[in-house]
């Protein structure tokens, strides 16, 4: 029950705890009760829109930083990650496997911003041996959704 | 002297009534701005696998006509899939054909065996096509009125006062369209002597069979003493969201299948190739996508079982295809008239019961094959119209 309650919010956080009643069987207050437990848990942690800010002509530049951390005593990873996460700029970190440690994304409203972001804040930090930029150009997906696909019905609009 | 241009179609043709399904989709296209719930196919597109598999194939320059029978590799395919899903065992070399969809499967089947003064026993509310293309084949449609206390089941009963000496085939479509109705293994235990007893031959269209809920489908062939009178009709339109490829298959006694292949060579020849390319990708692949649309469908179905009960209005609970089959009797307004008014108040199209058959007056078809905004809304829509007229 649980992960079918968040399979759909997953796909659509607006769902309101009736609809997603009805949807697995389950009776309303049961899944509020669900919903808040997960939230508590932290297993639920947002339910943020996902928007495609090019389109309104919104300024953004995005890019992924490879992170070359050496790691500390006891704490590895942890506490450069934290150092990094903490800034506002930083919209995800990852440690990763291959030639780098750490995968930072960075948005900032030009290239230059996000260029002096990773020279001056990034860069600088204790522990942290090296950074390559690659700048995202264009999105074509993210958290599952095709940012320019057609969504467009079809079919015939009635049709035995 | 010459005819008349109209004098040339034959009266058979001239005489079959006018479609309920045309007449109603030439109003729907002509409203801006309607959410139709009158679609009798997914809303999925074909995953993207299939898709794939058949444009590859095509680059590949898998252009040209396949065997009359279809692809070799298919219908072992299709034979392995018929085995593990319901136990049939069916040679894929004689007992299997690929078709231009289930739809030219059931036509095949009916002109195989169908001649002048055989009765055609077709459970009503049914699918368009089988009455027409009954008539077509030379035979006469007799209609079995399934009712809503049954759940529109066929039962021993309205079956019995169906038959006559001259009942030959039985069409049956479960899970149904348009009622979402299915039968169970005791459902066709109590019909199976009938059809003994009676020498029919069944055309068991199956083409909604993976999509149940809460049980799995019966098959008829697979019952003592079935196989050697049904022909298993199925495809990948529905389970695999393929519609528009045209593939489907029959499996079935080799006689009768063989029939049905002399017919299929000289008005086919064989079912589009990058169809069957992309039928064998959705059955060798397609397991996981096919269970992914069944979850979104299931939920659906129960989001709007539960909404038009909530409604007032009565309605048994649908466990196959994507059909849901309200009666609106509370209203006072025909099938007809509900779904003209709902379309022109509220903007919702909907298709009205009639359209399957006299058996369907007071009820409406709703597709749930729709995405769940428009489904919300669209349910929003009709609680205000109830409300309003009930």
């Amino acid at each position: 029950m649980k992960k079918e309650i968040l399979e759909i919010l997953e796909g659509d956080g607006r769902t309101t705890p009736e609809t997603l009643a009805a949807m697995i069987g389950m009776d309303p207050e049961e899944v509020r009760r669900e919903i808040a437990a997960l939230e508590q848990e932290k297993i639920i942690l947002s339910y943020g829109a996902l928007i495609n800010w090019e389109k309104i002509g919104e300024d953004v530049v995005l890019a992924m930083i490879d992170v070359k951390v050496v790691p500390q005593r006891e704490v590895g990873f942890d506490q450069v990650a934290e150092r990094i996460y903490r800034f506002p700029e930083v919209q995800a970190v990852f440690l990763i496997s291959g030639g780098y440690d750490l995968s930072v994304l960075v948005q900032g409203k030009s290239l230059k911003e996000v260029a002096l972001f990773v020279a001056e804040r990034l860069a600088t930090l204790e522990n942290v041996q090296s950074t390559m930029t690659h700048f995202i150009l264009k999105k074509y997906k993210e958290a599952g959704i095709i940012f320019e696909d057609s969504d467009a019905d079809r079919r015939q609009v009635v049709t035995p | 002297m010459s005819r008349r241009t109209e004098d040339f179609v034959s009266p058979l043709v001239r005489d079959m009534p006018p479609s309920g399904i045309r007449r109603f989709f030439d109003l729907v296209a002509n409203t801006r701005g309607v959410i139709s719930l009158g679609v009798g196919e997914p809303d999925f597109v074909t995953p993207w696998h299939v898709r794939e598999a058949a444009i590859y194939s095509l680059e590949r320059g898998y252009t040209m006509y396949t065997s009359n029978l279809g692809i070799p590799d298919l219908r072992r395919e299709v034979a392995a899939y018929l085995e593990r899903s319901y136990n049939l065992s069916y040679d894929p070399d004689s007992e299997i054909i690929i078709t231009v969809g289930a739809s030219e499967a059931v036509d095949l089947a009916l002109r195989a065996v169908v001649t002048q003064g055989d009765e055609v026993l077709v459970p009503e509310p049914c699918y368009v096509s089988y009455r027409p293309c009954a008539a077509l084949a030379g035979g006469t449609p007799v209609t079995v009125a399934t009712k809503p206390e049954n759940d529109f089941r066929v039962t021993p009963e309205v079956l019995l006062e169906a038959l006559s000496p001259r009942s030959k085939v039985f069409v049956s479509c479960y899970p149904n369209n348009p009622t979402g109705g299915v039968m169970e293994a005791e459902d066709w235990m109590r019909l199976t002597g009938i059809f003994e007893e009676h020498d029919l031959l069944v055309i068991a269209d199956e083409i909604y069979s993976e999509l149940t809920y809460g049980g799995k489908h019966a098959s008829l062939a697979a019952f003592p003493g079935m196989q050697k009178r049904v022909v298993l009709v199925n495809g990948f339109s529905k389970a695999f969201a393929m519609t528009g490829w045209r593939v489907g298959f029959a499996a079935g006694p080799r006689e009768i299948i063989n029939a049905m292949v002399k017919i299929h060579q000289y008005t086919m020849l064989c079912a589009p190739v990058m169809g069957q390319m992309a039928a064998l990708e959705a059955l060798r692949h397609g397991e996981d996508e096919m269970k992914r649309m069944l979850v979104a469908y299931d939920r659906r179905r129960r989001m709007i079982f539960k909404r038009i009960c909530d409604m007032g209005l009565s309605c048994f609970e649908p466990r196959g295809a994507f059909y849901i089959f309200p009666s609106i009797e509370t209203t006072g307004f025909s099938s007809d008239e509900f779904c003209e008014r709902f379309l022109a108040e509220e903007k919702v199209a909907l298709v009205p019961g009639t359209a399957f058959g006299a058996s369907g007056e007071g009820h409406v078809r709703i597709s749930y094959a729709a995405s769940q905004q428009n489904l919300t809304e669209a349910m929003n829509r009709l609680e205000r119209f109830i409300n309003r007229h009930g």
